[in-house]
Order: C-alpha cells, then structure tokens, then sequence
C-alpha cells in the first residue's frame, strides 16, 4: 500500500525516479533573493551532494524540501507530493518518510542517547518495550555507539553526537536521508566514519542520500552526483569528475578552493583608503 | 504627529502580538487532549514548576507573613485592636498578598525556567529535529509544561498562604506578644469561603497567565544567546505586568 493513498489527488504529481524535484524556485527572505529559480532533482536510491559556497541557500533548500518554509514561487515535489501544498497533518506523514541529520545532531538534551534513539518510535508506534530496545540497540551497533546508550547528548564529543543522530534518524527506516553538513568540524577519524556510514545506509539499505555540504574532497569519494549552487541558481551538476573538468569559473574556483574568483574574497564595501581617511567606521 | 503615528503603530504591534499569543493559546488547548495520553510528561512538569519552586516559595511566605504581622500590629495596636491580626493577616494573604506574590515568584523561578529551556531547544535545533520527525513540539515539549504549570501554581499558592498564616502567628504571638487564642479565634470568624474562593481563583488565572507567556516566550525566542537572554527578560516582565493587571481585574469582578 502506498504511502500516499490518502493525499488528497490535487496535492499529488506524477512521481518517477526521482524523488525530489525542485522547479523553478524563488525565495527571498528580509528582501534579500535566496533562489532565483532553482531547479534541480535527487534521483531515488542515489547520493546526491548539494554544494556551494557558505550563504548561498544549501540548508534552505533542505528546508524547502522538508517543509519547513515555502517558496515564494515554482514548485517543490517529495515523491509526487506537492510539499508547500501540503496540510500539517500530511506534511507529518511525509516527514515519517524522511531521516534529518543536523549539524549539529540537535539531540535530545533531556533524554540520554538511548532515549533520543528510540523517540520517534515511541511516539508514532505501539510496539512492545522489548522490540524498541532491539531495535534501538541495532542501530546504535550499527554507529558503533551501543556502549554509549545511557549517556546524555552533554557527555558525547561533536562526532559521537552526529553519530547518534544518525542512528535516531535512520531509527524509523525513513526512504530518504538528508544530511546537513556532516563533516564540519570533525577530526578525520569521525569524519571518516560518518562517511562510511552515509555509504554503508545507501548501498546496504538503498536509502536516498542528500548531503548538503561544501567539503569537496568527502564529497568527490561519496556521491553519485552532485550540484553546485550559487546566485539562486545551480551553476553545475554531474559527477566529481565533471565538475572538476567544468569551465565554469565559479565551479573552477570552488573544487579547487581558490580564495578569490567569481566569489570574491572581500565583501562588497566603500573604497577602502577614502573609508580609512573618513575616520569613521 | 509622528509621535502619534509612533503610538498608533506601537498599538498595531501590542495588538498584533496579543493577537499571535491567542493563536499559540488556541494550539495549546488543541493539543491538550493529545498531551494527556502521555501523563508521565505532564508530572515531570508538575514537579520542575511545582516541587522545584518550593524552597522558595515557602521561605517567602514565612517572611512575608512575619512582616505582615509586624506592620499589622504596629496599624492596629493604634486602634487598640492587637486581637484581630490573625484574622487581617488571613484576609490579606487570602485575597491578595499570597496569590500576587506566589505569581511574581513563580514568574521568576519556573517561567524564566521554562522560557529558558525551550529557547534553547529552539536555538540548538531540538524543536526543528522533532518537527522533522513529524512530532508536534507544541504537544510534545510546550503542552506538559504549560499544563504543569497551571496546575503547580495554586498549589503553590495555597502553600504560600499557609505558610504566611504561620509566619504571621510565630512573629505575631513569639515576638510581638499577641494572645494566641484570639489569633486564631479572629481568624476563624473574619475569614469567608469567598476569601478562600478568591485566592484560589486568582492563583488559577495567574498559573495560566505566567505559563502561557512563558513558553510562548521560549517558543518564539530568536534562536541566539541574545534571543534566549530576552525571552527570559520578557517572561519575568510580561508576567508581572500581567499578574498585576489581572489582579486589579479580577479583584473588581469579584469585590
């Protein structure tokens, strides 16, 4: 039975092999253009990485998937659903469908890491006690962090919370999972691991991968493709060696880290000598 | 003219706001039925804005009632009435001094608690991650805690009263020499049922008053250090103002 029989037909569109699709998005917010006609689609099963220097939208986009917020134009598809259309009530049954990595894991601060793991599961299903602790305890085996289950999220290091994160975003067995930058600020060995286990949730379990991030070399070994964004727009797609090969001088200088290009280094300002012989700021 | 162009737009803004809190209250009441199915959250609340307020709220009550005392019996030992403190102080408490103060105390104690608490959840994303996982936070997170604290606060109020009464009887009759026979023979024959009815009133409404505009607070805050900081500011401040101006309301009403 699908799980979209009770969406009303005018919310629903034709659903394909993708199961994201953006079109033709704007968004401004505090009069300030976030998207100026974004398009883009995350095929199922895949590891789609969502790239882009800092501030130009990439967990936004994440919220406009999500729901979150609305775009002020074009469209917005979750398998077929039309998510800005959406009631609250639906919009949370297409969420059970979704597992959200955040950045900063944004567990739980009152219940310990096993609690944090099994929440979604005793707040959407009746299932005995004793197969939530299986299933919970599987998932923590599976981040590695089964000896941590009694710990609170203020005793686990950054990488230890993600990796709880983790395991509670995948603990429902979403279809999709989206990560919002997973790597910043991790050693290797974390980062390492978080990277294992984006791939090991895609290849083994054939969940579809968002990774919204801008660390390209994680990327380059991780997904199946990826999207540049910047000025609204997507300004490239397509593997890593694509992008690395592109003539684009944006994407150039963004695979390649250069501190000045396209994106300059200085944010726009008056001139710089008649701002210092103004002598104010 | 732009200074009444300055206090129209101010009032569109109250109004504005007055009119966001209802809302937020309608979502409340709504997701009040849901909420109970889960008890056990609702007594966690009860005791961190109940249980947790008590050292304090009792100490104050102590000490109000030992000033009550003495203040009263400096005014009556003027008309040579000494004998009727314990039903005067009774009445004040009752009527006004124990539900006011038990509000201003609760304010400050658990509605800067509960304000702080869940702005911070909105800063750290918490409310976003239970969103995300198709869990309503007003449910979840603010009904408990509004609930606990409507129900925490004539409690509180009624302990705060006690508590006076027996401050103003040890500081009344151990320090100031007041017979104690007609301490509380007074106080038997001057108190009515409505003095009671009307403390316990006043202490429901104000329980509602401060734990609505302390999670509304929280759950609006701006998800910053700075945001968190004011969220708990206005809490103590809207409460009080609030506090004050239903009491007058509520007094009038019921004199």
């Amino acid at each position: 039975m699908s799980n979209n029989e009770n969406i009303a037909p005018q919310r629903r569109a034709e659903a394909g092999d993708n199961i994201v699709e953006i079109q033709d998005v704007h968004y401004a917010v505090g009069g300030r253009s976030i998207f100026t006609g974004l398009s883009l689609t995350i095929p199922r099963g895949r590891i789609t990485a969502i790239m882009g220097p800092s501030g130009t939208g990439k967990t936004t986009l994440m919220r406009l998937i999500t729901g979150q917020i609305q775009p002020d134009q074009g469209r917005v598809l979750f398998d077929g659903l039309e998510v800005p259309k959406l009631n609250r009530k639906e919009l949370y049954k297409a969420r059970r469908r979704i597992g959200m990595l955040f950045q900063n894991g944004a567990l739980l601060t009152d219940l310990d890491v096993f609690e944090n793991v099994a929440f979604a599961l005793r707040e959407h299903t009746k299932l005995p006690e004793s197969l939530i602790r299986n299933i919970v305890l599987t998932k923590l085996q599976a981040v590695g962090l089964r000896g941590a289950a009694r710990f609170m999220p203020g005793d686990l290091s950054g990488g230890m919370a993600r990796r709880v994160a983790l395991a509670r975003a995948m603990a429902t067995d979403p279809e999709v999972l989206i990560y919002d930058e997973p790597f910043t600020g991790l050693d290797p060995i974390s980062m390492g691991m978080i990277v294992r286990l984006v791939r090991q949730m895609n290849y083994a379990l054939g969940i579809t991968s968002i990774v919204v991030s801008h660390d390209v070399e994680e990327l380059a070994i991780l997904a199946d493709a990826s999207y540049i964004i910047s000025g609204g727009k997507v300004v490239a797609s397509g593997s890593f060696l694509e992008l690395k090969d592109h003539d684009s001088e944006i994407v150039n200088q963004f695979i390649n880290g250069l501190a000045d290009g396209p994106v300059p280094f200085h944010y726009p300002a008056s001139d710089y000598y008649e701002q210092l012989l103004a002598g104010k700021p | 003219m732009s200074a009444i162009g300055e206090l129209v737009e101010g009032a569109g803004t109250s109004l504005a706001e007055v009119g966001r809190i209802t809302k937020f209250f309608g979502r409340i009441l709504g997701q009040i039925p849901a909420a109970v199915t889960k008890p056990g959250l609702i007594v966690d609340q009860i005791y961190n804005a109940g249980a947790l307020s008590l050292i304090i709220i009792m100490t104050s009550g102590l000490f109000v009632g030992a000033v009550l005392a003495l203040q009263g019996f400096l005014v009556l030992q003027r008309f040579g009435s000494e004998d009727a403190l314990g039903g005067g102080a009774a009445i004040a408490l009752l009527r006004e001094l124990g539900p006011v103060i038990t509000a201003l105390l609760f304010a400050g104690r658990a509605g800067t608690a509960l304000a702080s608490e869940i702005g911070l959840m909105r800063a750290t994303d918490q409310l976003t991650a239970m969103e995300m996982m198709a869990v309503d936070p007003i449910r979840r997170v603010v009904v408990p805690r509004f609930v606990g604290g409507v129900v925490a606060m004539p409690l509180l109020t009624l302990i705060f009263i006690s508590i006076g009464i027996l401050g103003a009887y040890v500081y009344g009759v151990g320090t100031l020499g007041v017979d104690a026979a007609p301490f509380w023979s007074q106080m038997r024959a001057n108190v009515a049922v409505e003095d009671v009815t009307q403390g316990v009133i006043k202490g429901a409404v104000f329980g509602v008053a401060c734990s609505l505009i302390a999670v509304y607070e929280g759950f609006t805050a701006t998800p910053t250090a700075e945001g968190v900081g004011q969220a708990t500011t206005n809490t103590v401040v809207n409460s009080a103002v609030m506090t004050l101006i239903l009491d007058l309301m509520l007094s009038a009403a019921m004199a």
